[in-house]
């Protein structure tokens, strides 16, 4: 993470052009291979290094001529010589050689009173001669300034002294000495508190002045342990910005953001930093910092060193490499060169791009890349593609000439997204060109688009249940049309059987079920393919056929009749009802907490939108996905903070308890007086072995009087953000985003559900939960959502809605399919006996249709259409 | 020399705040006009090499020239008069042999230069003032004349200082009030320029204002060594310079962004003195006196100018239409800049207050 997560006007040095600071660059100019140095100190500007140190004293060097090569040489580059230099020694001479070779307006650093004022001051008039701000030490004929009152007084007399001579206070810089902390010396605990309270008071004193040090130090006893340096490295400056320090040497590349910090490390750092010890702790905190430490050591010195390698190599490997890491932060200007290299811009995306998306696909292909590099890779092409895009228009070219061309739609009634769009990603990636659009959209606006464009192929994605009727509407409608074009079916409720037994059947074209992203190359691939595609798409209609006919032939586990299956319902035992509850009615909560929010989140489903398999936070670790599943988490945890500060989102929700009796298969809810609301609910049909029940939700409701009650939770606000990673060309941070919110989400309805057992209705008062045994559901009480298998029909969400006055509590609205807008939210019914738990209704008869149909007060065909999913 | 009751800075500066101030036009085309032959130029001083074109070595073989020269700019309306001593330094000196006598042209260049602001202000009882020019030589401080070896230079910043304060000493001796460091190109040479004229002061025991000016080598705006305009400033306003500006390069018509940056940024005057336009296919330059006046009456009319006057091509004729164009506008206000850390990279950077 870069720097800029810390207030703008802060200062960040780069230190990796410093022989002390960096043990790499020692090894460059030992070595003299000064070419090689001079990339480290591009790397540092690029990674956004506002000044940069540059620090030669070694004693195996001439340092003064190592300290003017190196100067001149990057004062021939401009990508590094645009930012002002800092020449770092602790000889004179050396510094005064550098200052000879720069032609900006540079900061010395160091000079002090160590050998008295009279060579201070004319250290310093020769800084004002040559024109230079300078780093003062605090250090004075005595020594260095250890305390608070030492730093203060040396600091304070230098500056009184150099005004003296007319040197302007907004020239110097103090630097109070950065000492390392968490050393196991006592006398060391107080040392970063001393700098912090110097700083401030400092401030005060000595109006215009800026302060600086050298991060490094502090975390000096953590060497080889990057990710405890890093840690200390940003709680230190969280602290000490606000004080006053306004610059530091650090390594631009390797601030960590402090909320992104795990916040058990966080807390360790912050209580050596700070020097506090929490009261009953048995260890001291460097004690606790150091036992943490281990935990983290040798995580990512390696990658470290790759990462500043690569920008060396030629242009064409850089872009494979950018595209293959996903590296977007030099894709603009490597482009342009690329660009400049060849004659026509179009042959970029032909040539040099596409080899590498190549690599992407196969590796990905191969099971070594993983769906969130993927997206990053192509994030990485779409920027490169945006800068070529002018170029290519400029010249009248035609476009590249993709694959083929696919367009893709999430079905009218739903509005999810985000496997969608995974899927065009990736497609793009390998070379496809990606007609996308967008959400809810009718089967008119699919076909019409779908023949404008001469498309090769339509993908269709649905996330609820309605849609996959509507898919079927869709294939029908390209069957009536004369179409013949590839049908590709996704999306999390679609199934191979689903598509076998009522998609595939009402179109004669090809009709593929695709599983996942990264089954979508490969179908499209073979489908636009001049030789194999025949065959490929023969032995999807096979395979299909064959299912229908093992359906057709061994027949289903058989249903009972509606009333037998009544007569084997659960009982629940009545002794044990739920109170009433403490709260009843209807409350809604306008704006929870979203830092609160983030830690009820179920991160498992995160991974799984990713397309990484694995339960949290044993992903981490695995062998296969761990290092996807980890960079993905940091971007995740980064978003989060991110999210989380600058209040990207808002969430909504409303819970509502009601009295509430059972009459057979439905729940009546008692509003008011004469204010009655009927929810018919389903009942499992299928014949049960001896003893097992077939279940209702309307069992878990006593008919003597009980109560129930509904939710709805949404997140809202993500728009605009949406839009503005759009405009980058940014379908990471979109997915990334989507799936954060979809985790709000749950974690809202999760968060809300502990507030009503322990609180609205409060028959779990005590109630003590670890996160994982919440994951796991192991409280009282259950929240089936309308359109799951418990409570399968989508419809009685517009009930549901009503009776929670959804739209003005929650913000939450359905589309003509009952999908919930915004996207990011959950709804349901709490239902609190200790017996209610979850089940899947699955299939039910033409008996059980007609009679719900009565009971929802329909016609047989919109019931129909309602309970297809369950219906044979 | 006169004395003066208050020090030439003093005294430009109060001066500035009255009026526009001019300064003269260029002084290679007034010698080229004169048609000098090369026993003009060698007079009587037995160099070995030919002498023909070193503009700068006739302060000692026709000081008549350079008198009348400086005159006819004095008399066109300007209130500086710059040495014709551009290229009087011993690195330029030493393609004409002349190295020795770098001093005595520098000296003999501004006591001529003395001579003629005296005459004037005597007459007029207007105070008129002398810029010691001192040009970039031929020799660059930040680049490498070698394209595969960028870390090689031909000149390092200790001697370039020795070869400006030789220069600066003998302009000082001679009764420059000013040190014009002109036309740079290179921004560290600038710095040595200054580091030299610092040292000066101490050796002639009197203060050297800087005069220093910025030539721009590209529209974008940067010079040779690829600094910005506002990046240049903050890497010599340490010099705590009486004047900043541009010139050469180009005619006002290209400087005019520029000018505008740098005049909302110098606490100090600015000066700006632009090429009469572009040279056409000849190297001529064909833009009239009316022209050029009027494209920098507009910096004058926009506040953004404390000095004017020409650089190549131009002559008294465009001095004198400049100084009808401005006459009674107002001079541009210096600007209080707030106080912050300025560092110069090529690009600038200014840290927040410290506050």
């Amino acid at each position: 993470m870069n720097s800029s997560s810390f207030s703008s006007s802060f200062v960040n040095i780069g230190e990796r052009t410093n022989v002390t600071g960096s043990a790499a660059f020692k090894k460059l100019i030992l070595a003299d291979d000064f070419a090689a140095a001079v990339e480290v100190a591009r790397q540092q500007v690029e990674n956004g290094a506002q000044v940069i140190d540059v620090n030669m004293d070694e004693g195996l060097l001439d340092a003064e001529r190592a300290m003017t090569t190196f100067l001149k040489l990057i004062a021939a580059e401009p990508d590094i010589a645009r930012v002002p230099v800092m020449i770092d020694s602790s000889r004179w001479d050396v510094i005064e050689a550098g200052l000879k070779c720069v032609p900006g307006k540079p900061i010395v650093n160091s000079i002090s009173m160590k050998e008295g004022e009279e060579i201070f001051l004319s250290h310093a008039r020769k800084c004002l001669a040559y024109g230079a701000a300078v780093v003062v030490m605090a250090f004075d004929e005595v020594g260095q300034a250890d305390t608070k009152a030492r730093k203060i007084e040396i600091c304070e007399r230098a500056y009184k002294l150099l005004l003296s001579i007319g040197f302007p206070p907004e020239d110097i810089i103090f630097d109070p000495n950065i000492f390392a902390i968490a050393t196991g010396l006592e006398e060391h605990d107080n040392y970063a508190v001393d700098f912090i309270e110097a700083v401030k008071e400092l401030r005060v004193r000595c109006p215009h002045a800026h302060f600086s040090g050298g991060l490094s130090n502090l975390s000096f006893g953590f060497r080889g342990n990057e990710v405890v340096r890093r840690a200390m490295h940003s709680v230190f400056l969280y602290h000490a910005i606000p004080a006053g320090l306004d610059m530091a040497i650090v390594n631009a590349g390797q601030l960590d953001v402090y909320d992104a910090i795990d916040p058990e490390l966080r807390e360790a750092c912050e209580d050596v930093i700070l020097n506090r010890k929490a009261d009953g702790e048995e260890l001291s905190p460097t004690e606790r910092l150091i036992a943490l430490a281990e935990r983290y050591k040798g995580k990512d010195a390696a990658q470290e060193k790759a990462a500043e390698e690569w920008r060396g190599w030629e242009v064409r490997r850089r872009l494979e490499h950018a595209l293959v890491k996903g590296i977007d932060a030099h894709i603009v200007a490597d482009t342009e060169e690329m660009r400049l290299a060849m004659d026509r811009p179009i042959e970029v995306i032909e040539g040099p791009l596409m080899d590498g998306m190549n690599v992407v696909g196969d590796l990905f292909g191969s099971g070594k890349m993983f769906l969130p590099q993927v997206v990053k890779s192509a994030r990485v092409m779409k920027k490169a593609v945006a800068h070529l895009l002018p170029f290519i228009e400029a010249q009248k070219e035609p476009g590249a000439k993709g694959k083929g061309k696919v367009v893709m739609a999430t079905v009218k009634g739903d509005v999810h997204d985000i496997g969608k769009n995974i899927v065009g990603v990736v497609l793009q990636c390998n070379g496809f060109e990606i007609v996308d659009l967008g959400v809810m959209v009718p089967w008119p606006k699919i076909l019409e688009t779908a023949r404008e464009c001469d498309a090769d192929m339509i993908g269709l994605s649905g996330l609820i249940t309605p849609s996959l009727d509507e898919m079927v509407t869709v294939a029908e409608e390209m069957q009536r049309a004369g179409m013949t074009m590839p049908l590709l079916i996704g999306g999390a409720t679609t199934s191979k059987v689903h598509t076998a037994l009522r998609i595939d059947p009402a179109y004669k074209g090809p009709v593929l079920h695709v599983l996942d992203a990264s089954r979508a190359v490969g179908v499209a691939t073979a489908l636009v393919s001049d030789t194999g595609r025949e065959a490929f798409v023969t032995g999807y209609k096979e395979d299909y056929q064959h299912i229908r006919d093992v359906r057709a032939n061994k027949g289903q586990s058989p249903l009972v009749p509606i009333a037998d299956a009544r007569a084997n319902g659960f009982a629940i035992d009545e002794h044990i009802r739920p109170f009433p509850p403490e709260r009843p009615g209807v409350h809604a909560f306008d704006n929870w907490d979203l830092a609160e929010l983030a830690e009820w989140f179920d991160w498992t489903p995160f991974f799984r939108a990713w397309e990484l398999a694995g339960v949290y936070p044993a992903i981490l670790d695995d062998e296969i996905v761990g290092e996807s599943a980890r960079n993905l988490f940091a971007d995740a945890r980064a978003m989060l903070a991110t999210i989380i500060a600058e209040g990207w989102l808002h969430a909504r929700g409303v819970a509502g308890l009601w009295p509430c009796r059972r009459d057979g298969d439905d729940v009546i809810i008692h509003l008011e007086e004469e204010r009655h609301v009927r929810i018919p609910f389903l009942r499992q049909q299928i014949a049960k072995r001896e003893g097992r029940p077939n279940m209702c939700l309307a069992d878990f409701i006593s008919p003597d009087g009980d109560w129930i009650g509904g939710f709805s939770v949404a997140i809202h606000g993500i728009e605009p953000h949406l839009a503005r990673f759009k405009a980058a060309h940014d379908d990471y941070s979109d997915i990334l985003l989507k799936a954060l919110a979809d985790r709000f989400a749950e974690a809202f309805a999760e968060r809300l559900h502990a507030h009503v057992r322990t609180d609205l209705w409060g028959y779990a008062p005590g109630e003590q939960l670890t996160p994982e045994a919440i994951i796991k559901e192991e409280y009282r009480g259950i929240r089936p959502a309308p359109g799951y298998p418990a409570c399968p029909d989508h419809s009685l969400k517009p009930i549901l809605f009503d009776l929670l006055d959804a739209g003005h509590n929650s913000g939450a609205t359905l589309t003509d399919h009952f999908a919930m807008l915004p996207t990011a939210a959950v709804s349901g019914f709490y239902f609190g006996h200790p017996d209610a738990s979850y089940f899947g209704v699955a299939r039910v008869g033409e008996d059980q249709l007609g009679d719900y149909a009565q009971r929802r007060g329909v016609d047989l065909a919109t019931a129909t259409r309602w309970l297809r999913p369950n219906l044979d | 020399m006169t004395t003066k009751s208050s020090t030439a800075r003093e005294a430009l500066s109060a001066a500035a705040k009255e009026r526009i101030l001019l300064t003269d036009g260029g002084w290679g085309t007034q010698i080229q006009l004169r048609k000098l032959e090369e026993a003009d130029y060698a007079g009587t001083l037995g160099l070995a090499h030919d002498q023909k074109g070193n503009n700068d070595i006739l302060a000692l073989t026709r000081p008549d020239v350079v008198a009348a020269i400086g005159d006819s700019y004095l008399a066109a309306g300007s209130d500086i008069v710059s040495t014709n001593t551009f290229s009087a330094n011993r690195i330029s000196q030493a393609d004409y042999g002349a190295e020795a006598l770098v001093a005595d042209i520098n000296r003999e260049s501004a006591r001529l230069g003395r001579e003629a602001a005296d005459k004037f202000e005597a007459i007029d009882g207007r105070r008129r003032y002398v810029a010691g020019a001192v040009g970039p030589t031929n020799k660059t401080l930040s680049l490498s004349p070698d394209v595969n070896n960028p870390g090689y230079r031909e000149i390092d910043f200790d001697e370039l200082k020795d070869v400006y304060l030789e220069q600066v000493i003998a302009l000082a001796e001679g009764g420059a009030d000013f040190i014009l460091i002109e036309t740079i190109f290179d921004t560290l040479n600038a710095k040595a320029g200054i580091a030299a004229t610092l040292e000066a002061e101490t050796r002639v025991g009197r203060e050297l204002p800087l005069m220093i000016s910025m030539t721009l080598t590209d529209l974008s705006g940067r010079n040779l060594s690829g600094h910005t305009v506002e990046a240049f400033w903050y890497a010599v306003r340490h010099a705590r310079p009486l004047t900043v500006g541009l010139n050469c390069s180009f005619g006002a018509a290209q400087l005019r962004p520029h000018v505008r940056v740098l005049s909302d940024l110098a606490d100090t005057l600015v000066m700006v003195y632009p090429n009469a336009g572009l040279p056409n296919e000849l190297g001529e330059y064909d833009e009239q006196p009316e022209t050029t006046a009027g494209l920098v009456r507009e910096w004058a009319e926009h506040g953004q100018v404390n000095i004017l006057g020409g650089c190549c091509g131009s002559t008294p004729a465009h001095i004198a239409a400049m100084a009808r164009a401005i006459e009674g506008l107002v001079p541009r206000y210096i600007p209080d800049m707030p106080v912050r850390t300025r560092l110069a990279g090529l690009e600038p950077f200014t840290m927040a207050a410290a506050s």
